[in-house]
């Protein structure tokens, strides 16, 4: 057996992260040379939904839990920031990790009654416990979910407009790089080895001794702190929320699921296809915000059905190419010059790259 | 007095939640299918209704006898060419295909009615009653409601027990597989399902749709209710979907009550504690066989 290594890393992967740290880099410095904003702002929302959908897909791609409540840690994260700053007196950048900290915190006892439920009744008990929340949020006393409420230029402290608004850019750029970042590093640790192994084959990777319901809660309170963290952002950049936009299900959950479906579910490449598509025809429909849905919705409905690995799936029968080093190979060895895969994310579509 | 008024309207609202369950419940009983439009589809027929009675001025219960067919016939055509392709081990396309679906009816109906409420009036019917004392009184059409609720059930139990296709229902949720080596066309059952899910469910709509005003948006609310109902009764039990409809019902109107007098909780608010609590004590429900 000597000779044979476990390699993640492929020559496209590498290409494809030296490509992406490039990209990173020019987003990076766009408040200097993008000075009327024209595209920056826009690219605010870009941002931070590919970090919804980065997490969404964690959640239903590799864990098998497939979320309709996505929105009650947004929520949380919108209503975290509020108190804090608002009411704690708290700095506003300092709120940020600490609102993740509160969803990741509550989404245990969800957990608690979530799990009891699989496949599509889960997906439906994550959008009661949602609905509980936002209900909870629009009669509470101190919360006031029911009214407009507002940062205030109190508490957002001594910073000027230019520094909010360039901060709030850069946080949604860190949240999206941050969040495909975590999909990556959960994918190389054993945890990612446990969930898919789970995916494949559940009484399989049960016999061998893995613990399904501790990788996927430890998933869940990652994803949850992730999107809290990603809702309190939100509010720094729109400053004012009701508890029926701050939970909503259409924008923080159906939006996200739709863009990952279309670009493909299960795959790290996905998201961010599927956030360029939906950022194209979203260009393209402006204000027809009834025809968004119906347009995204129907796509999604139909690619759900004849392409479930989406558009990232459809290029991989085309080329099987591995932008995120995230599949473990078997490489080297005196026998075996072309290994089979080991924790396979896309078992059908790389048994037909093979072909 | 009121309390027991609230525990008796709840009762009487529980079957149309029992109405609104059945197909989820069916069609999760027999096939593992979830289907998240289900909400949405009782308010397409409940807007369909409103069509059919405004072109061809008749009373809304009389289009009942339209709208139901086309929502079966609907159903039966969306199972054989479409959600039979997402069905498998794996819910993930189902769920993703029928969130689409769900999402897609919604804004299709804002875009044709507008965002506007709506409303079924079927005349005097609908407001007459039966007064037990000054406080409790017991309207005809809710008894209705429940009676009809009642009769579906029945009436499904009967046909899944008795008939040759019933048969066929139970012997395909029991093992696919072996229900095809029997000569059995599962995809064609699975159809027949959905359309019967799709009957049951535009019939609650249409009821709904008498008793309460209703706008595009008003679908997922309606799923969530159900899928509670389900849940409490305990999956694939159609006896417990009626179960839960009525304490999921109860807890509702109790809730109002309870809002009323002390001003905390709210009737749905109040309905989904209780959900939560009978997940908590007993996840296979009160009537359920086993974990789903």
């Amino acid at each position: 057996m000597k000779g044979y290594r476990i390699s993640r890393s492929t020559p496209e992967s590498t290409v494809g992260l030296i490509g992406f740290g490039a990209l990173v880099v020019v987003l990076g410095t766009l408040p200097w040379w993008d000075s009327d904003g024209s595209l920056q702002t826009p690219l605010v929302a870009i941002l931070y939904y590919l970090a919804l959908a980065q997490m969404w897909n964690l959640l239903a791609g590799f864990a098998g839990l497939v979320s309709i409540g996505q929105q009650m840690f947004v929520g949380i994260g919108v209503y975290g920031m509020l108190q804090m700053a608002e009411v704690g007196g708290v700095d506003p950048y300092v709120a940020i990790p600490l609102a993740g900290l509160v969803a990741a915190v509550l989404s245990v006892p969800v957990a608690a009654f979530a799990f009891r439920l699989r496949g599509g009744y889960f997906a439906i008990g994550t959008w009661v416990v949602a609905e509980v929340m936002r209900l909870l949020t629009t009669e509470s006393n101190d919360l006031r979910g029911g009214d407009v409420r507002a940062l205030t230029r109190e508490s957002l402290g001594g910073y000027s407009l230019e520094t909010r608004t360039n901060s709030v850019y850069w946080l949604a750029l860190g949240l999206a790089v941050g969040g495909t970042a975590i999909v990556v590093l959960v994918l190389r640790s054993r945890l990612g080895l446990a969930l898919r192994a789970a995916r494949d084959n559940e009484g399989g990777a049960r016999s061998l001794g893995v613990s399904i319901a501790r990788a996927q809660l430890i998933t869940w309170v990652v994803v949850a702190f992730w999107t809290g963290c990603t809702g309190a952002v939100i509010l720094l950049n729109t400053t004012s929320t009701t508890a029926g936009s701050a939970f909503s299900v259409t924008r923080w959950t159906a939006l996200v699921i739709f863009m990952v479906v279309i670009g493909g579910v299960g795959s790290t490449t996905g998201p961010i296809i599927g956030v360029l598509v939906y950022w194209i025809i979203d260009e393209q429909l402006g204000d027809a915000d009834a025809w968004r849905f119906i347009i995204l919705g129907g796509i999604a409905a139909v690619m759900a059905t004849v392409a479930p690995k989406g558009v990232y799936g459809l290029l991989q029968q085309w080329r099987p190419l591995q932008f995120f080093p995230v599949r473990r190979r078997l490489a080297g060895g005196p026998d075996n010059p072309s290994p089979p895969d080991v924790g396979d994310p896309e078992p059908q579509t790389a048994a037909e790259g093979e072909q | 007095m009121e309390w027991v008024n609230a525990i008796v309207q709840g009762i009487l609202l529980g079957g149309l939640f029992a109405l609104f369950a059945t197909g989820l419940s069916l069609a999760f009983g027999v096939m593992r299918f979830v289907n998240l439009a289900h909400g949405d589809l009782a308010i397409l027929a409940a807007f369909l209704a409103v069509s059919f009675s405004a072109t061809l001025e008749v009373n809304p219960f009389v289009t009942m006898a339209l709208v139901v067919p086309i929502m079966a016939l609907g159903g039966y055509v969306i199972q054989r060419f479409g959600f039979n392709w997402s069905i498998g081990t794996d819910p993930l396309p189902s769920i993703l295909v029928t969130f689409g679906l769900a999402v897609v009816i919604q804004n299709a109906l804002l875009e044709r009615y507008s965002a506007d409420s709506q409303g079924l009036d079927i005349g005097t019917f609908e407001t007459r009653s039966i007064e037990f004392t000054d406080d409790i009184a017991v309207g005809w059409f809710p008894v209705l409601i429940l009676g009809v609720a009642v009769v579906v059930l029945v009436g499904l139990q009967l046909f899944l027990s008795f008939t040759r296709m019933g048969r066929a229902f139970r012997a395909t949720a029991d093992d696919p597989s072996t229900a095809r080596l029997m000569g059995i066309n599962d995809r064609n059952i699975y159809a027949v399902v959905m359309a019967i899910a799709f009957a049951t469910v535009a019939v609650a709509g249409l009821f709904l749709g008498i008793r309460q005003t209703f706008g595009p948006t008003d679908g997922p609310a309606q799923l969530i209710f159900a899928f509670e109902a389900v849940v409490i009764g305990g999956l694939g039990s159609l006896w417990g979907t009626l179960l839960g409809g009525i304490i999921l019902g109860v807890a509702q109107t109790v809730g109002n009550q309870v809002d009323v007098e002390f001003n905390v909780l709210s009737g749905p608010l109040f309905g989904h504690l209780i959900f939560l609590v009978v997940l908590a004590v007993r996840p296979s429900g009160l009537l359920g066989r086993g974990r789903g």
